[in-house]
Protein backbone atom coordinates (compact mmCIF):
# COMPACT_ATOMS: atom_id res chain seq x y z
CA UNK A 1 0.00 0.00 0.00
CA UNK A 2 1.50 3.35 -0.99
CA UNK A 3 1.85 6.02 1.65
CA UNK A 4 0.55 9.55 1.23
CA UNK A 5 1.01 12.77 3.18
CA UNK A 6 -2.64 12.44 4.14
CA UNK A 7 -1.80 9.32 6.13
CA UNK A 8 0.91 11.24 7.95
CA UNK A 9 -1.54 13.97 8.94
CA UNK A 10 -4.11 11.46 10.15
CA UNK A 11 -1.41 9.64 12.10
CA UNK A 12 -0.32 12.90 13.76
CA UNK A 13 -3.95 13.72 14.52
CA UNK A 14 -4.61 10.37 16.19
CA UNK A 15 -1.34 10.63 18.13
CA UNK A 16 -2.25 14.12 19.33
CA UNK A 17 -5.69 12.92 20.40
CA UNK A 18 -4.28 9.97 22.33
CA UNK A 19 -1.66 12.28 23.78
CA UNK A 20 -4.40 14.59 25.04
CA UNK A 21 -6.19 11.63 26.62
CA UNK A 22 -2.99 10.46 28.32
CA UNK A 23 -2.41 14.01 29.57
CA UNK A 24 -5.93 14.10 31.00
CA UNK A 25 -5.50 10.69 32.60
CA UNK A 26 -2.07 11.24 34.15
CA UNK A 27 -1.78 14.94 34.83
CA UNK A 28 -5.40 15.94 35.42
CA UNK A 29 -6.88 12.79 36.92
CA UNK A 30 -4.53 10.73 39.03
CA UNK A 31 -4.55 7.18 37.79
CA UNK A 32 -2.72 4.84 40.12
CA UNK A 33 -1.60 7.37 42.71
CA UNK A 34 -2.32 4.74 45.35
CA UNK A 35 -2.01 1.33 43.87
CA UNK A 36 -4.56 -1.02 45.39
CA UNK A 37 -2.06 -3.84 45.82
CA UNK A 38 0.36 -1.63 47.73
CA UNK A 39 -2.05 -0.76 50.51
CA UNK A 40 -3.44 -2.48 53.57
CA UNK A 41 -6.99 -2.05 54.81
CA UNK A 42 -7.92 -1.15 58.36
CA UNK A 43 -11.35 -0.48 59.80
CA UNK A 44 -12.51 2.27 62.11
CA UNK A 45 -15.94 2.66 63.73
CA UNK A 46 -17.35 6.14 64.18
CA UNK A 47 -20.51 7.27 65.94
CA UNK A 48 -20.96 9.90 63.23
CA UNK A 49 -19.07 10.40 59.99
CA UNK A 50 -20.67 13.72 59.06
CA UNK A 51 -20.04 14.41 55.38
CA UNK A 52 -17.17 11.96 54.87
CA UNK A 53 -17.12 10.43 51.40
CA UNK A 54 -15.48 7.44 49.77
CA UNK A 55 -12.02 8.41 48.38
CA UNK A 56 -11.60 11.12 50.99
CA UNK A 57 -7.96 11.43 52.08
CA UNK A 58 -6.54 9.86 55.22
CA UNK A 59 -3.89 12.14 56.66
CA UNK A 60 -1.36 11.85 59.40
CA UNK A 61 0.41 15.04 60.48
CA UNK A 62 -1.18 16.61 57.40
CA UNK A 63 0.40 14.18 54.93
CA UNK A 64 -1.90 12.02 52.82
CA UNK A 65 -1.15 8.41 53.74
CA UNK A 66 -4.23 6.70 52.32
CA UNK A 67 -7.82 6.96 51.18
CA UNK A 68 -11.26 5.99 52.45
CA UNK A 69 -12.16 2.80 50.60
CA UNK A 70 -15.63 2.02 51.87
CA UNK A 71 -18.29 3.36 54.22
CA UNK A 72 -20.81 0.94 55.72
CA UNK A 73 -23.49 1.12 58.37
CA UNK A 74 -23.12 -1.49 61.07
CA UNK A 75 -26.56 -2.60 62.29
CA UNK A 76 -25.09 -4.51 65.26
CA UNK A 77 -24.02 -1.42 67.18
CA UNK A 78 -25.52 1.30 64.94
CA UNK A 79 -22.20 2.82 64.07
CA UNK A 80 -20.57 3.78 60.81
CA UNK A 81 -17.84 1.40 59.70
CA UNK A 82 -15.17 3.04 57.56
CA UNK A 83 -12.56 1.01 55.71
CA UNK A 84 -9.29 2.87 55.14
CA UNK A 85 -6.66 1.90 52.58
CA UNK A 86 -3.29 2.90 53.96
CA UNK A 87 -0.15 2.89 51.83
CA UNK A 88 2.07 -0.09 52.80
CA UNK A 89 5.06 2.20 53.32
CA UNK A 90 3.26 3.85 56.23
CA UNK A 91 3.25 1.71 59.39
CA UNK A 92 1.19 2.80 62.39
CA UNK A 93 1.16 1.47 65.98
CA UNK A 94 -1.80 -0.61 67.18
CA UNK A 95 -3.16 2.14 69.44
CA UNK A 96 -3.35 4.77 66.70
CA UNK A 97 -6.45 6.95 66.96
CA UNK A 98 -8.60 8.27 64.10
CA UNK A 99 -10.63 11.48 64.00
CA UNK A 100 -12.80 13.04 61.30
CA UNK A 101 -11.66 16.58 60.60
CA UNK A 102 -12.61 19.33 58.19
CA UNK A 103 -9.96 21.09 56.13
CA UNK A 104 -10.67 24.78 56.48
CA UNK A 105 -14.05 26.21 57.36
CA UNK A 106 -15.93 24.93 54.31
CA UNK A 107 -13.48 22.33 53.07
CA UNK A 108 -13.87 18.62 52.53
CA UNK A 109 -13.74 16.17 55.41
CA UNK A 110 -10.83 13.84 55.95
CA UNK A 111 -9.63 11.31 58.49
CA UNK A 112 -6.70 12.31 60.67
CA UNK A 113 -4.59 9.52 62.17
CA UNK A 114 -2.74 10.20 65.41
CA UNK A 115 0.00 7.65 66.00
CA UNK A 116 0.06 5.92 69.40
CA UNK A 117 2.97 4.36 71.27
CA UNK A 118 2.33 0.62 70.96
CA UNK A 119 5.17 -1.66 69.89
CA UNK A 120 2.98 -3.74 67.59
CA UNK A 121 2.03 -2.30 64.22
CA UNK A 122 -1.36 -2.28 62.51
CA UNK A 123 -1.84 -4.94 59.87
CA UNK A 124 -4.40 -5.79 57.20
CA UNK A 125 -7.90 -6.14 58.67
CA UNK A 126 -7.20 -4.53 62.05
CA UNK A 127 -9.69 -2.20 63.71
CA UNK A 128 -8.85 1.14 65.27
CA UNK A 129 -10.05 1.26 68.91
CA UNK A 130 -9.93 4.98 69.61
CA UNK A 131 -12.01 7.11 67.25
CA UNK A 132 -13.60 10.51 67.29
CA UNK A 133 -16.53 11.19 64.97
CA UNK A 134 -17.31 14.32 63.03
CA UNK A 135 -18.37 17.42 64.90
CA UNK A 136 -21.97 18.18 64.03
CA UNK A 137 -22.39 21.92 63.78
CA UNK A 138 -26.06 21.82 64.81
CA UNK A 139 -25.22 19.98 68.07
CA UNK A 140 -22.44 22.45 68.76
CA UNK A 141 -24.78 25.42 68.29
CA UNK A 142 -27.44 23.64 70.33
CA UNK A 143 -25.03 23.13 73.23
CA UNK A 144 -23.91 26.72 73.00
CA UNK A 145 -27.47 28.06 73.11
CA UNK A 146 -28.35 25.65 75.93
CA UNK A 147 -25.36 26.84 77.89
CA UNK A 148 -26.20 30.49 77.29
CA UNK A 149 -29.83 30.06 78.36
CA UNK A 150 -28.62 28.21 81.47
CA UNK A 151 -26.45 31.20 82.35
CA UNK A 152 -29.30 33.60 81.71
CA UNK A 153 -31.60 31.47 83.91
CA UNK A 154 -29.18 31.76 86.83
CA UNK A 155 -28.85 35.53 86.74
CA UNK A 156 -32.47 36.46 86.07
CA UNK A 157 -35.57 34.86 87.57
CA UNK A 158 -37.45 32.70 85.07
CA UNK A 159 -40.40 34.59 83.64
CA UNK A 160 -43.60 32.65 84.18
CA UNK B 1 -57.53 28.33 12.21
CA UNK B 2 -58.35 24.93 10.77
CA UNK B 3 -55.53 25.47 8.32
CA UNK B 4 -53.12 26.05 11.19
CA UNK B 5 -54.15 22.81 12.92
CA UNK B 6 -53.83 20.93 9.64
CA UNK B 7 -50.34 22.36 9.09
CA UNK B 8 -49.26 21.45 12.62
CA UNK B 9 -50.50 17.90 12.14
CA UNK B 10 -48.74 17.56 8.81
CA UNK B 11 -45.48 18.86 10.26
CA UNK B 12 -45.70 16.48 13.23
CA UNK B 13 -46.33 13.46 11.04
CA UNK B 14 -43.59 14.61 8.70
CA UNK B 15 -41.17 14.94 11.62
CA UNK B 16 -41.91 11.45 12.95
CA UNK B 17 -41.60 10.11 9.42
CA UNK B 18 -38.20 11.69 8.96
CA UNK B 19 -37.08 10.33 12.33
CA UNK B 20 -38.07 6.84 11.26
CA UNK B 21 -36.28 7.15 7.93
CA UNK B 22 -33.21 8.53 9.71
CA UNK B 23 -33.15 5.53 12.05
CA UNK B 24 -33.44 3.13 9.11
CA UNK B 25 -30.65 5.06 7.39
CA UNK B 26 -28.49 4.73 10.52
CA UNK B 27 -29.08 0.98 10.68
CA UNK B 28 -28.24 0.64 6.97
CA UNK B 29 -25.02 2.57 7.58
CA UNK B 30 -24.02 0.21 10.39
CA UNK B 31 -24.93 -2.78 8.23
CA UNK B 32 -22.71 -1.57 5.38
CA UNK B 33 -19.75 -0.69 7.60
CA UNK B 34 -17.80 -3.78 6.59
CA UNK B 35 -16.18 -1.86 3.75
CA UNK B 36 -14.35 0.30 6.31
CA UNK B 37 -12.37 -2.74 7.46
CA UNK B 38 -11.68 -3.94 3.94
CA UNK B 39 -10.62 -0.51 2.66
CA UNK B 40 -9.32 1.52 5.66
CA UNK B 41 -7.95 4.12 3.22
CA UNK B 42 -11.52 5.42 2.80
CA UNK B 43 -11.90 6.00 6.54
CA UNK B 44 -8.45 7.61 6.83
CA UNK B 45 -9.44 10.12 4.15
CA UNK B 46 -12.57 11.01 6.13
CA UNK B 47 -10.65 11.30 9.41
CA UNK B 48 -8.51 13.82 7.57
CA UNK B 49 -11.43 15.92 6.31
CA UNK B 50 -13.49 15.70 9.50
CA UNK B 51 -10.80 15.55 12.16
CA UNK B 52 -7.52 17.04 10.99
CA UNK B 53 -9.16 20.00 9.27
CA UNK B 54 -11.21 20.76 12.43
CA UNK B 55 -8.05 20.69 14.53
CA UNK B 56 -7.18 24.39 14.36
CA UNK B 57 -10.59 25.69 15.37
CA UNK B 58 -10.82 23.12 18.20
CA UNK B 59 -7.37 23.85 19.59
CA UNK B 60 -7.73 27.63 19.47
CA UNK B 61 -11.28 27.64 20.89
CA UNK B 62 -10.19 25.27 23.65
CA UNK B 63 -7.31 27.52 24.58
CA UNK B 64 -9.51 30.62 24.78
CA UNK B 65 -12.33 28.89 26.65
CA UNK B 66 -9.79 27.67 29.21
CA UNK B 67 -8.29 31.15 29.53
CA UNK B 68 -11.72 32.71 30.09
CA UNK B 69 -12.53 30.02 32.66
CA UNK B 70 -9.28 30.80 34.42
CA UNK B 71 -10.04 34.54 34.57
CA UNK B 72 -13.68 34.22 35.58
CA UNK B 73 -13.05 31.39 38.00
CA UNK B 74 -10.30 33.36 39.71
CA UNK B 75 -12.52 36.44 40.02
CA UNK B 76 -15.21 34.43 41.81
CA UNK B 77 -12.99 32.10 43.85
CA UNK B 78 -10.77 34.82 45.26
CA UNK B 79 -13.82 36.33 46.98
CA UNK B 80 -13.89 33.21 49.14
CA UNK B 81 -10.14 33.02 49.47
CA UNK B 82 -10.02 29.68 47.71
CA UNK B 83 -8.24 30.55 44.48
CA UNK B 84 -6.22 27.36 44.87
CA UNK B 85 -9.39 25.51 43.80
CA UNK B 86 -9.03 27.13 40.36
CA UNK B 87 -7.39 24.02 38.95
CA UNK B 88 -10.24 21.72 39.92
CA UNK B 89 -12.84 24.23 38.70
CA UNK B 90 -11.22 24.56 35.27
CA UNK B 91 -10.54 20.84 34.89
CA UNK B 92 -13.92 19.59 36.07
CA UNK B 93 -15.98 22.01 33.98
CA UNK B 94 -13.89 21.24 30.89
CA UNK B 95 -13.64 17.47 31.22
CA UNK B 96 -17.25 16.93 32.24
CA UNK B 97 -19.17 19.47 30.17
CA UNK B 98 -17.45 22.13 28.13
CA UNK B 99 -14.96 19.88 26.39
CA UNK B 100 -17.40 17.38 24.88
CA UNK B 101 -20.24 19.88 24.31
CA UNK B 102 -18.30 22.78 22.78
CA UNK B 103 -16.11 20.49 20.71
CA UNK B 104 -19.25 18.78 19.38
CA UNK B 105 -20.92 22.12 18.59
CA UNK B 106 -17.83 23.30 16.73
CA UNK B 107 -17.56 19.93 15.02
CA UNK B 108 -21.20 20.15 13.89
CA UNK B 109 -20.69 23.55 12.30
CA UNK B 110 -17.24 22.80 10.87
CA UNK B 111 -17.42 19.17 9.75
CA UNK B 112 -21.15 18.35 9.92
CA UNK B 113 -22.16 21.12 7.55
CA UNK B 114 -19.37 20.13 5.16
CA UNK B 115 -20.58 16.51 5.12
CA UNK B 116 -24.17 17.58 4.38
CA UNK B 117 -23.14 19.96 1.62
CA UNK B 118 -20.84 17.39 0.04
CA UNK B 119 -23.38 14.58 -0.01
CA UNK B 120 -26.18 16.95 -1.04
CA UNK B 121 -24.11 18.17 -3.96
CA UNK B 122 -23.16 14.61 -4.90
CA UNK B 123 -26.85 13.91 -5.08
CA UNK B 124 -27.66 17.13 -6.99
CA UNK B 125 -24.96 16.38 -9.59
CA UNK B 126 -26.25 12.78 -9.83
CA UNK B 127 -23.03 11.17 -8.65
CA UNK B 128 -25.02 9.04 -6.22
CA UNK B 129 -27.34 7.89 -8.99
CA UNK B 130 -24.29 7.12 -11.15
CA UNK B 131 -22.84 4.92 -8.40
CA UNK B 132 -26.10 3.00 -8.17
CA UNK B 133 -25.98 2.53 -11.94
CA UNK B 134 -22.51 1.00 -11.58
CA UNK B 135 -23.81 -1.32 -8.84
CA UNK B 136 -21.73 0.50 -6.22
CA UNK B 137 -23.71 0.88 -3.02
CA UNK B 138 -23.50 4.60 -2.16
CA UNK B 139 -24.24 3.88 1.50
CA UNK B 140 -21.21 1.62 1.73
CA UNK B 141 -18.95 3.73 -0.48
CA UNK B 142 -19.93 7.28 0.58
CA UNK B 143 -21.87 7.22 3.84
CA UNK B 144 -20.25 4.54 6.01
CA UNK B 145 -16.62 5.81 5.76
CA UNK B 146 -17.76 9.34 6.64
CA UNK B 147 -19.68 8.01 9.61
CA UNK B 148 -16.72 6.09 11.04
CA UNK B 149 -14.21 8.80 10.22
CA UNK B 150 -16.23 11.42 12.08
CA UNK B 151 -17.01 9.04 14.93
CA UNK B 152 -13.32 8.29 15.48
CA UNK B 153 -12.37 11.97 15.27
CA UNK B 154 -14.93 13.30 17.73
CA UNK B 155 -13.62 11.89 21.07
CA UNK B 156 -10.05 12.75 20.04
CA UNK B 157 -11.06 16.32 19.27
CA UNK B 158 -12.96 16.62 22.56
CA UNK B 159 -9.94 15.33 24.49
CA UNK B 160 -7.72 17.86 22.73
CA UNK B 161 -10.22 20.61 23.49
CA UNK B 162 -10.18 19.74 27.21
CA UNK B 163 -6.39 19.43 27.31
CA UNK B 164 -5.91 22.77 25.55
CA UNK B 165 -8.51 24.36 27.84
CA UNK B 166 -6.71 23.17 30.96
CA UNK B 167 -3.47 24.48 29.51
CA UNK B 168 -5.21 27.84 28.86
CA UNK B 169 -6.51 27.90 32.43
CA UNK B 170 -2.99 27.15 33.63
CA UNK B 171 -1.56 29.98 31.51
CA UNK B 172 -3.97 32.56 32.89
CA UNK B 173 -4.25 31.22 36.45
CA UNK B 174 -0.67 30.28 37.23
CA UNK B 175 1.54 32.14 34.76
CA UNK B 176 -0.41 35.39 34.50
CA UNK B 177 -2.24 35.80 37.82
CA UNK B 178 0.10 33.79 39.99
CA UNK B 179 -2.02 31.10 41.64
CA UNK B 180 0.30 28.60 43.31
CA UNK B 181 1.31 26.02 40.73
CA UNK B 182 1.48 23.09 43.15
CA UNK B 183 -2.00 23.59 44.58
CA UNK B 184 -3.40 24.23 41.07
CA UNK B 185 -2.36 20.77 39.89
CA UNK B 186 -2.81 18.87 43.16
CA UNK B 187 -6.35 20.17 43.77
CA UNK B 188 -7.15 19.27 40.17
CA UNK B 189 -5.81 15.76 40.62
CA UNK B 190 -7.72 15.32 43.86
CA UNK B 191 -10.98 16.44 42.26
CA UNK B 192 -10.88 14.70 38.87
CA UNK B 193 -11.59 11.00 38.82
CA UNK B 194 -10.43 9.00 35.82
CA UNK B 195 -13.49 6.80 35.41
CA UNK B 196 -16.14 9.17 36.74
CA UNK B 197 -15.05 12.28 34.90
CA UNK B 198 -12.63 11.56 32.07
CA UNK B 199 -14.08 8.34 30.70
CA UNK B 200 -17.61 9.71 31.02
CA UNK B 201 -16.48 12.77 29.05
CA UNK B 202 -15.03 10.54 26.33
CA UNK B 203 -18.25 8.52 26.23
CA UNK B 204 -20.29 11.71 25.97
CA UNK B 205 -18.26 12.98 23.03
CA UNK B 206 -18.68 9.60 21.33
CA UNK B 207 -22.46 9.85 21.66
CA UNK B 208 -22.37 13.41 20.32
CA UNK B 209 -20.20 12.19 17.45
CA UNK B 210 -22.82 9.60 16.47
CA UNK B 211 -25.65 12.16 16.72
CA UNK B 212 -23.89 14.87 14.69
CA UNK B 213 -22.69 12.52 11.96
CA UNK B 214 -25.99 10.69 11.54
CA UNK B 215 -27.87 13.99 11.31
CA UNK B 216 -25.35 15.45 8.86
CA UNK B 217 -25.29 12.35 6.65
CA UNK B 218 -29.04 11.95 6.67
CA UNK B 219 -29.76 15.60 5.92
CA UNK B 220 -27.33 15.46 3.01
CA UNK B 221 -28.72 12.19 1.72
CA UNK B 222 -32.35 13.32 2.03
CA UNK B 223 -31.78 16.82 0.65
CA UNK B 224 -33.78 17.85 -2.44
CA UNK B 225 -31.25 17.82 -5.31
CA UNK B 226 -31.36 21.56 -5.92
CA UNK B 227 -29.14 24.47 -4.88
CA UNK B 228 -31.82 25.66 -2.48
CA UNK B 229 -32.40 22.20 -1.09
CA UNK B 230 -28.71 21.69 -0.31
CA UNK B 231 -28.43 25.09 1.35
CA UNK B 232 -31.48 24.36 3.51
CA UNK B 233 -30.18 20.93 4.42
CA UNK B 234 -26.86 22.43 5.54
CA UNK B 235 -28.63 24.92 7.80
CA UNK B 236 -30.84 22.18 9.20
CA UNK B 237 -27.81 20.04 9.99
CA UNK B 238 -26.24 22.74 12.13
CA UNK B 239 -29.50 23.65 13.88
CA UNK B 240 -30.70 20.10 14.50
CA UNK B 241 -27.37 18.70 15.60
CA UNK B 242 -26.74 21.64 17.97
CA UNK B 243 -30.13 21.06 19.59
CA UNK B 244 -29.53 17.31 19.69
CA UNK B 245 -26.13 17.81 21.36
CA UNK B 246 -27.55 20.05 24.08
CA UNK B 247 -30.57 17.82 24.73
CA UNK B 248 -28.45 14.64 24.78
CA UNK B 249 -25.99 16.35 27.10
CA UNK B 250 -28.73 16.96 29.63
CA UNK B 251 -29.89 13.35 29.48
CA UNK B 252 -26.36 11.93 29.70
CA UNK B 253 -25.39 14.25 32.55
CA UNK B 254 -28.50 13.25 34.47
CA UNK B 255 -27.49 9.59 34.09
CA UNK B 256 -23.79 10.00 34.83
CA UNK B 257 -23.47 12.52 37.61
CA UNK B 258 -26.68 12.11 39.57
CA UNK B 259 -25.91 11.83 43.24
CA UNK B 260 -22.19 11.95 42.62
Amino acid sequence: MERTTLDLWVGLFVLAGIGALVFLALKVGNVGAFDTNKTYAITANFNNIGGLKVKAPVKSAGVVVGRVAEIRFNTADYEAEVVLNIGSVYKFPKDTSAAIMTSGLLGEQYIALEAGADDKMLAQGDTLKITQGAVVLENLIGQFIYGKSGEAGKSAAPAQ
Amino acid sequence: MLDGVRKLGRQTIDGVWRLGVAMRFFMLTLLHSGICLRRPQLVIREIFTAGVLSLIIIVISGLFVGMVLGLQGYETLQKYGSESALGSLVALSLVRELGPVLAALLFASRAGSAITAEIGLMKATEQIAAMEMMAVDPIARVVAPRFWGALISMPLLAAMFSAMGIFGGYLVGVVLIGVDEGSFWSQMQAAVDFRQDILNGVFKSGVFGVAVTVIALFEGYAAPPTAEGVSRATTRTVVTSSLAILALDFVLTAFMFRGA
